[in-house]
């Protein structure tokens, strides 16, 4: 950029917006910043000449894959398509926001959202990990909300894979050191081991925040002379990495200092940042506000600036520093954590600047909201952004990717676990079912998780009703009520790689169950898209089915999406990850304290199995414990998971059952020991009417995945009452069994009994084997 | 000073009218994460909780005080270290040590800054396992004669939830045989020494007795359905303890 | 028995919380004279016997790969320290 000026009493060689009108012919770095070239060119046409270095620095974060959905978006749009009135009867806000709000009565709101930090969190797990949580939870504040929880979906390879301990302690610690930190309860969440994911670990966070209603904020700079603040933690060089060429910005004398590798989190800084804004919201002291997360003040600024009045100004050189070598494109892309951007009246200054001082937070004034449509950046009172922020914010590039159903799709699904070697030799006396039901429970992906969950802290808030391993995260929201939020996260890789429409329906159909499980009614969903690279037409094909299967359900059950986000690039060379869309549902209960535990604790109660078993194994656990998979996932019956979460709803409501746990991965096999294991109470079961009634085996019966299932403990008192609303529901349903609090075993009759502490040691042992 | 503002904002009915107007004060540092639990668990032993701010100069009459768990400023250089040079930490440590003996309960960091503070013998370092860990934990009630603990029965077992990094607790051999010897052990873990704390000492109190640390959490263990195994309430005790020290004292 | 010391240090770039939580509590104690502080870690090696040449290349390495996260620290001093 020699043709660039150089005036040297400046600290930079400052591109302004006047050099860019008169230095037509500049070579930018464009590529270098991941920009294509038809890109570039719609960059110079939107602003009608060659951007600025920080222009440059802006659009190329902004319009880059993880900012501007473009290959994703013209899919994603179904989600917002595919919803009748009754379904946005509840959202307050929907998708665009930082996240979706669902109203949940009484004048409270909630809002929640799933995010991935999957490539951080393969570099440096615990930094990855930590800041991923960092990041939702300002998503959530960024609404108005208090965050009451978090939850986290995790992917990591073989569990006997020697890179998998790093990953698994440096991410397992990390979400606990910040998490813990933050005061937030940690409910919940998922964990599978698989080879596939052993270069691309999915790391997933959610958080969850409620509000009344009046509190609700946006993400919007309205008001003209309103002034536009930056408050939390200093500026330093984060996550620029790709943008260190535009050092050639500065001065060839004064180098800039290296740029860190990764970014650090500070959960200290982030809790203070928690306490000051909801101070903040209390006292009515912003108008619109925005969390600071990947492209930084480039993406503050134009959102704020497009979804208000549209216009703003601000001086670049307000902004407090770490490292004050960085470059003004730099600052612009800095991902610094533990950060908000926000609106102010000028009334409302002097009380603003007392809550910073008051938790002794740093924040500079940066400009102000103007009225002319445009965002203007200065350094120095040079202009160098001159632009109308939508085309920064809103209109990136959008792309219809080339997609079709993979050559090899066909073949995948041919090959059934039936007709497979690894079917042969099938476990069937009652000695092999023993032994396969304790190798099933002590398997990677169906083990005790409790080596990870003692990690986190559950309890702190004190509104903590469930937290895993029930099958929902159960949070109260209004303690004189009990008026709560239940939620699960679910995804099935295999299912979703064996058949993308269908397994993505899956996802969400476990998720929903789970939620109904613990007696919420699911209300919202918020999806987490882990997908390979979208230029792959076999991965893209993969992503819009997903999508299409996952609009599809939500119509059928009824739930909008109210947010999420997508992760595309996650393969290792040409080998993508399973596509993995982690669905999250939330539910609510007018009183949590009708929610239902998963495991049996009363004696003498009858033990029932909802719904019907069909021999499903293909892409289940015993399937891939026996290295298979092929075939094609269980089949999807959305119309009987709404009936079976209307009678596990209305069950809980009633008082007609004390414990719920729904059959997924693992089967009846998984759910019955589970059952036992939550609160150690043994039970004694039958499993010979059944297998007769669907014509299955019994080890057909102990480890299918047929889905639309569930098995509940019912007091004796209410046993006609249950069976008949079953009936008038037309749902299957079979007493299997009785809790047995005596006997501490569990006891299939004719096939197996195994003691308690037998079925502990295999199911708590697997996880302290492999990683202490 | 205003009352603890709560999510919901529940107000049980006090257990003895004359509790109601007994002040316990929650003192929250920057990071404290337990202080709305501790407040709660006050209201529901029918007490009125008062916040307290760690820059605050004065202790607003309260007639006891309560430092609550968390990882005030991060926990950085040393759990404890930065807080316990707070403004009010020196009015407390005075007042604990006063002829009115101002009733004190550390709770995990609570703890940590007290001994920090030289108000409790002894440290904490990383668990023995060096992981973060939560679980119910079993404690034996040692001394029921300290302001926490009088509504305890000596050697009554509780369950209360345990969570924490650095709750190992260490003392020299000379200062652990004196705080046995003058019965200052007020609680030891049972079955399981979860961080390898010396002599399984969970909590301890100083010779006059008004001032207790504790790692684990009674204030999570006050509510059924959101306390141990979904229904205990063995921590509540702590808190109606504080109340009868009061009642007996006015 | 000598000892080799590896003193270990976030690299510069890297945000220190722990040193930013430790510079703003220093004033309010009256110590008003430092601008920054960073925090590292220090640990001592114990050798039986004299550290040769091939000990303290041991030392370097362990340093490096195993005391030291290379993504964001760097082993600022290894030295022997004889008692």
């Amino acid at each position: 950029m020699s043709e660039i000026s150089a005036d040297t009493t400046k600290k930079f060689n400052i591109d302004t917006v006047a050099n860019a009108a008169v230095t037509p012919d500049v070579e930018l770095p464009w590529a270098e910043l991941g920009l294509k070239q038809n890109e570039f060119d719609d960059v110079v046409k939107v602003l009608g000449r060659r951007p600025t270095g920080a222009e440059l620095a802006m659009y190329s974060v902004m319009w880059s894959e993880h900012c501007s959905y473009k290959s994703s978006k013209n899919h994603l749009r179904q989600f917002g398509a595919k919803v009748t009135e009754e379904m946005k009867k509840d959202m307050l806000v929907g998708i665009g926001e930082n996240a979706g709000v669902t109203n949940l009565g009484d004048g409270w709101a909630v809002t929640f959202k799933i995010e991935s930090h999957n490539s951080p969190s393969f570099v440096e797990p615990y930094q990855g990990a930590a800041t991923g949580i960092g990041g939702i939870v300002r998503d959530i504040i960024s609404m108005g909300a208090r965050p009451v929880a978090v939850m986290d979906p995790l992917r990591f390879g073989a569990i006997d894979h020697p890179d998998t301990a790093r990953v698994m302690h440096g991410a397992v610690a990390g979400i606990g050191g910040y998490g813990n930190s933050l005061g937030l309860p940690n409910i919940g969440g998922e964990m599978v081991f698989d080879s596939i994911y052993q270069g691309n670990p999915l790391v997933n966070a959610l958080a969850v925040g409620v509000m009344r209603h009046e509190d609700i904020r946006l993400a919007n700079a309205s008001g003209k002379g309103n002034k536009v603040v930056l408050f939390g933690a200093r500026t330093g060089g984060d996550g620029i990495g790709g943008a260190s060429v535009l050092a050639s910005e500065s001065f060839d004398d004064t180098k800039p200092s290296k740029r860190p590798a990764v970014q650090v989190g500070d959960p200290f800084a982030e809790k203070v940042l928690i306490e000051c804004c909801l101070e903040l919201f209390k006292g009515s002291l912003v108008e619109g506000i925005q969390d600071l997360g990947a492209a930084g003040i480039s993406c503050a600024t134009s959102e704020l600036a497009s979804n208000g009045d549209g216009g703003m100004q601000v001086e670049l050189t307000s902004v407090l520093l770490r490292d004050p070598t960085l470059t003004p494109g730099e600052i612009l892309m800095s991902e610094s954590q533990e950060r908000m951007m926000a609106v102010v009246t000028p009334e409302n200054i002097a009380a603003f600047e007392a809550v910073m001082e008051k938790w002794a937070v740093e924040y500079s004034w940066l400009g102000e909201v103007t009225d002319t449509g445009r965002l203007i950046i200065t350094w120095e009172g040079e202009v160098i952004v001159d632009v109308d922020p939508r085309t920064v914010a809103h209109d990136g590039p959008v792309y219809d990717r080339p997609y079709a159903r993979p050559e090899w799709q066909d073949a995948l699904q041919a090959d059934t676990f039936t007709s497979s070697v690894q079917d042969a030799g099938r476990p069937s006396t009652p000695e092999e079912l023993k032994a396969a039901v304790l190798e099933l429970i002590a398997s990677p992906n169906m083990c005790s998780k409790d080596w990870i969950t003692n990690q986190y802290d559950r309890y702190v808030g004190g509104n903590t009703a469930m937290a895993f391993p029930d099958d929902s995260g159960v949070i109260r929201v209004d303690e004189e009520t009990g008026l709560g939020v239940a939620l699960a996260t679910d995804a099935n890789g295999r299912y979703t790689f064996l058949d993308p429409y269908h397994g993505a329906q899956l996802a969400l159909a476990e998720a929903y169950r789970n939620v109904a499980t613990s007696g919420a009614i699911p209300m919202a969903v918020s999806d987490c898209l882990n997908f390979g690279s979208p230029e792959d037409p076999d991965v893209m094909w993969q992503l819009a089915e997903s999508i299409r299967g996952l609009s599809d359900a939500c119509m059928v059950l009824g739930i909008p999406v109210t947010g999420g986000n997508v992760s595309l690039y996650n393969q290792t060379g040409t080998t993508p990850i399973h596509p993995t869309p982690v669905v999250a549902v939330l539910g609510k209960f007018d009183d949590v304290a009708r929610r239902t535990p998963s495991g049996w604790a009363e004696d003498g109660q009858a033990i029932y199995l909802l719904g019907t078993t069909a021999a499903e194994l293909d892409g289940s656990e015993w399937s891939n414990m026996r290295g298979h998979l092929g075939g094609l996932p269980p089949k999807v019956d959305l119309e009987r998971e709404r009936e079976l979460g209307a009678i596990l709803i209305n069950a809980s409501r009633d008082g007609m059952i004390d414990s719920a746990h729904d059959l997924s991965e693992g089967g009846l096999a998984a759910a019955l020991v589970e059952s036992a294991l939550r609160f150690n109470t043994g039970a004694r079961v039958a499993l010979d009417e059944v297998a007769a009634r669907d014509g299955v085996d019994t080890f057909t019966q102990l480890f299918s995945e047929t889905q639309g299932r569930a098995i509940v403990s019912v007091p004796r008192s209410e046993e006609v009452r249950f069976n008949d609303m079953c009936t008038a529901r037309n749902f299957p349903v079979a007493r299997i069994g009785v809790v047995d609090a005596a006997d501490s075993a569990l006891d299939i009759q004719g096939v197996f009994t195994a003691s308690l502490d037998e079925l502990r040691e295999a199911h708590e042992g697997t996880l302290p084997k492999y990683f202490g | 000073m205003s009352e603890t503002p709560l999510i919901g904002g529940a107000a049980p009915a006090p257990v003895d009218s004359r509790l109601a107007g007994a002040r316990i004060g929650v003192v929250t540092f920057p990071g404290t994460l337990d202080d709305r639990d501790a407040s709660r668990a006050v209201r529901l032993a029918g007490a009125t909780a008062v916040d307290l701010w760690h820059a605050d100069t004065e202790l607003a009459d309260v007639d006891a005080v309560i430092i609550p768990g968390g990882f005030s400023y991060g926990d950085y250089l040393r759990a404890g270290a930065i807080s316990r040079f707070a403004p009010l930490m020196g009015k407390i440590v005075d007042a604990a040590n006063s002829e009115a003996k101002l009733p004190v309960l550390g709770i995990c960091n609570g703890f940590q800054i007290l001994t920090e503070a030289h108000l409790l013998p002894g440290s904490m370092i990383k668990n023995d396992h060096l992981k973060f860990l939560c679980r119910d934990q079993v404690l034996r009630v040692e001394n029921n004669t300290t302001a926490w603990t009088n509504a305890y029965t000596a050697g009554q077992d509780i369950t209360v939830p345990l969570k924490n990094q650095d709750g190992q607790y260490i003392a020299d051999e000379k200062t652990l045989d004196a705080l046995e010897a003058e019965n200052r052990v007020v609680f030891r873990y049972v079955g399981f020494n979860p961080n390898g704390s010396r002599r399984d000492i969970a909590g301890i109190s100083n010779a006059a007795g008004n001032v207790v640390g504790l790692m684990p959490h009674p204030e999570h263990a006050v509510e059924a359905g959101y306390g141990p195994g979904h229904t205990g309430t063995d921590g509540l005790g702590f808190f109606t303890s504080a109340l009868n020290t009061l009642l007996g004292g006015k | 028995m000598p000892r080799i010391v590896v003193d270990v240090m976030l690299k510069p770039e890297i945000l220190d919380p722990q040193g930013k939580a430790i510079v703003g509590a220093l004033p309010r104690l009256g110590f008003n004279a430092f601008s920054a502080v960073r925090q590292g870690k220090r640990f001592e090696l114990t050798v039986d016997g004299e550290v040769t040449d091939e000990i303290l290349a041991q030392a370097r390495e362990a340093a490096e790969t195993m005391l030291s996260n290379p993504v964001i620290e760097d082993v600022v001093n290894v030295e022997v320290v004889a008692d």
